[in-house]
């Protein structure tokens, strides 16, 4: 999902990839990742949790934390 | 069949064929990865790659502006991908925040200088009418009033400012009823309460629509009320990101504003062909027999009449229908006009196929049988092994994938933007009962000796006019639409051909035909321009279904004489060759036109009128407006 949204290939991505490090992820760019996020887990994400998204890692350990308190 | 890709292995896929250069392989993969996976990260791969692609495939370019009081950035990805797979390369840009009304009304906004081909005008109540939004339940009626009248004056203001500076079409966001009106149930009680207001606004803005060219509206209310109110507001993005839509409804707006882009580019089909076991009706006839086929007003056979309503639809906005089938003819002949449950008859169908053949052939057949190209054809089949065939044999068929669900069928057939159309002719209307003369025609052609014999019997009249407000939509539709007989394919909006129609050395013609078997209606069209004294045809243009009938010479007959009255002394036009346009590509050859240049774009074409003319064809009756021409 990231190599796809930052342009990136999947090779490049680890768990440390941010803002920093990625050239493409700017404030729309983050945008498009919680709401592809909230898309494909079917979440919602309140705005608290869009902070915590500071890299890669974050974002995925958010969602799997999300999952397992709403297992659906 | 192509093996199964996992959407993973597509994207690997296509960056190899990407890096071989093979866009037209990448391409396919790429519509496929969009169909298995479309949503915004999908988006942006697939994206990215049309914007290598772009030059290398025969993608129809179009500029689309949105105007808008809420953050639609997330949504252009998803549009430009959906309208990738409709061969169409969109290229988007967004206005700034509610700064809509200076972009309209400002010659030399952002907006014009983009020089759109459409515009989209997405706006929020709150946004447009706040009056009727916030506060509402201090207002009294009239001065609640005063304010839905205020919205519709600055629509009116809007759209004509717009009209001034602009030929692009607009598609303009109606208004939204709040899911919580301030007073409650008693909303609902009056016309002055906030629903009843917001729909009197929206009435106001379909007339002020109408009364404009190229002008349409976006039933918003309508929209959001198929997918649930509840489900397609996100208050906390609302709140935090100015973007009103929930995450998983973003693709619909996306498809959503496809359903104006679609006709608006002319990517339309104009004949959906279906297949009949399973699709049609539920099970197999050839196997399950007339009362073991499932089609009538209980469930399951309801689904399979859902979908023929949804079929009777189409051809009630000129959309043929033709069915094609592996089947004995017998046994779908039965089916088709003996069985109780079935809406739709064989006599709904302009073709059919019922046979063994395989169905790229049958399809062939079927575009050559009714004049209209490959790209002109839609496919229904619930055999993915037959929809993959199609789509391997000829990438221009839009082929229609339906659910696994046959309760799905209709939805997914009235949903699919290649059926919707923005204006409806008297042509669309009667197509299917003129393809049902038409085979007539042609049985009667065989038995004459000679062509003119056919001709003389025919008895063609030939109404031929200068555009007027009642011919001018399906004047444009038809510049939009042909393919085959258009000698410089140049397409036309309704509002540029009314522009044009007011200078006096433009002359925009229409041509009526009749004959015994039944009236074609307007058919054809020619545009000429007048540059001193030589008058150029600027268009030339004839519905396949009259061509070879002398018909076009009638036409090009009736221009020259009228560039001839006019004291032009040349008649000049120009061949400007396309992938269909073959049909009429030795036209001013064979009227005695000669060759003035010839180029890598198309070929310059003249005639003396000073010392000749075409002949009007004899067999053919002319019928001009009263006074005109005469």
């Amino acid at each position: 999902m990231a190599s796809d949204l930052f342009g990136v290939p999947v090779d490049q991505i680890s768990a440390a990839s941010s803002a920093q490090t990625l050239d493409n992820w700017d404030s729309i760019q983050h945008l498009n990742l919680v709401l592809a996020v909230e898309e494909k887990f079917g979440l919602q994400l309140s705005p608290e949790e869009i902070e915590q998204m500071k890299t890669v890692g974050d974002t995925a350990k958010l969602v799997e934390s999300k999952l397992q308190a709403a297992p659906r | 069949m192509p093996h199964q890709h996992n959407p993973a292995t597509l994207r690997a896929e296509v960056n190899r064929l990407l890096a071989e250069g093979a866009p037209d392989a990448a391409s396919r993969l790429l519509a496929e990865l969009w169909r298995r996976e479309p949503g915004s990260a999908t988006a942006s791969f697939v994206t990215s790659r049309v914007d290598q692609l772009r030059d290398k495939l025969p993608l129809a370019r179009f500029k689309l502006a949105i105007l808008r009081s809420f953050t639609v950035e997330p949504i252009v990805p998803l549009l430009r991908a959906e309208a990738f797979t409709y061969g169409i390369d969109l290229e988007v840009h967004v206005g700034d925040f509610n700064a809509y009304v200076q972009d309209i009304v400002d010659a030399n906004s952002s907006l014009y200088r983009f020089a759109p081909n459409a515009v989209i005008l997405a706006v929020r109540t709150e946004d447009v009418a706040p009056d009727l939004v916030r506060e509402f339940a201090d207002l009294s009626p009239e001065v609640a009033h005063q304010a839905a009248a205020r919205v519709t004056r600055g629509y009116e203001q809007w759209i004509s400012s717009f009209r001034q500076h602009s030929q692009a079409a607009l598609v303009v966001h109606a208004l939204e009823r709040p899911t919580h009106p301030s007073l409650g149930v008693l909303d609902g009680q009056s016309e002055t309460g906030q629903s009843g207001l917001t729909r009197q606004i929206n009435r106001e803005l379909r007339l002020i629509a109408a009364s404009h060219h190229g002008v349409y509206v976006l039933d918003y209310d309508a929209l959001v009320a198929r997918h649930g109110s509840q489900h397609w507001h996100d208050e906390r993005k609302w709140l935090t990101a100015r973007l009103p839509i929930a995450a998983g409804h973003l693709l619909h707006m996306a498809r959503e504003w496809m359903r104006f882009v679609v006709p608006l580019v002319g990517r339309t089909a104009k004949c959906l062909v279906i297949d009949l076991d399973n699709t049609l009706w539920g099970g197999v006839i050839g196997e399950d027999g007339m009362a073991g086929i499932k089609v009538g007003p209980e469930y399951p056979g309801a689904a399979y009449q859902a979908l023929q309503r949804a079929l009777l639809d189409l051809s009630r906005k000129g959309i043929l229908l033709a069915a094609c089938s592996k089947n004995n003819l017998d046994d779908a002949m039965e089916a088709l006009d003996k069985h109780p449950g079935m809406l739709v008859r064989s006599q709904n169908f302009a073709a059919l196929r019922i046979n063994w053949t395989d169905k790229s052939q049958n399809l062939r057949e079927i575009a050559q049988e009714l004049k209209i190209g490959l790209d002109s054809l839609a496919f229904l089949d619930d055999n993915p092994f037959e929809r993959e065939q199609v789509r391997a044999a000829m990438p221009e068929v839009t082929v229609i994938d339906p659910s696994q669900n046959p309760l799905d069928y209709a939805a997914i057939v009235r949903d699919c933007p290649v059926f919707e159309r923005l204006t409806l002719s008297d042509e669309d209307q009667q197509r299917t009962a003129m393809y049902a003369a038409q085979r007539q025609r042609a049985g009667a052609e065989q038995s004459f000796q000679s062509k003119e014999d056919f001709f003389r019997f025919l008895e063609q009249e030939a109404e031929l006019n200068p555009v007027s407000d009642l011919t001018l939509a399906r004047v444009a539709q038809l510049t939009q639409k042909t393919n085959q007989f258009n000698l410089t394919t140049r397409r036309y909006t309704e509002s540029q051909i009314a522009e044009m129609a007011k200078h006096p050395a433009w002359n925009i013609f229409s041509i009526r035909v009749r004959d015994r078997f039944g009236d074609h209606g307007i058919v054809g069209v020619a545009i000429t321009h007048d540059q001193g004294d030589q008058c150029e045809v600027d268009t030339f243009l004839l519905s396949c279904r009259v061509i070879g009938r002398t018909i076009e010479t009638a036409l090009l007959a009736h221009i020259a004489k009228s560039a001839a009255e006019r004291g032009c002394k040349r008649l000049v036009g120009r061949f400007l060759p396309t992938k269909k346009n073959a049909p009429a590509r030795d036209f001013y050859s064979q009227h005695k036109f000669g060759l003035v240049e010839k180029n890598g774009e198309g070929s310059l074409w003249s005639l003396d009128l000073t010392r000749q003319q075409v002949p009007f064809p004899e067999w053919v009756k002319l019928i001009t407006a009263q006074g005109a021409h005469d």
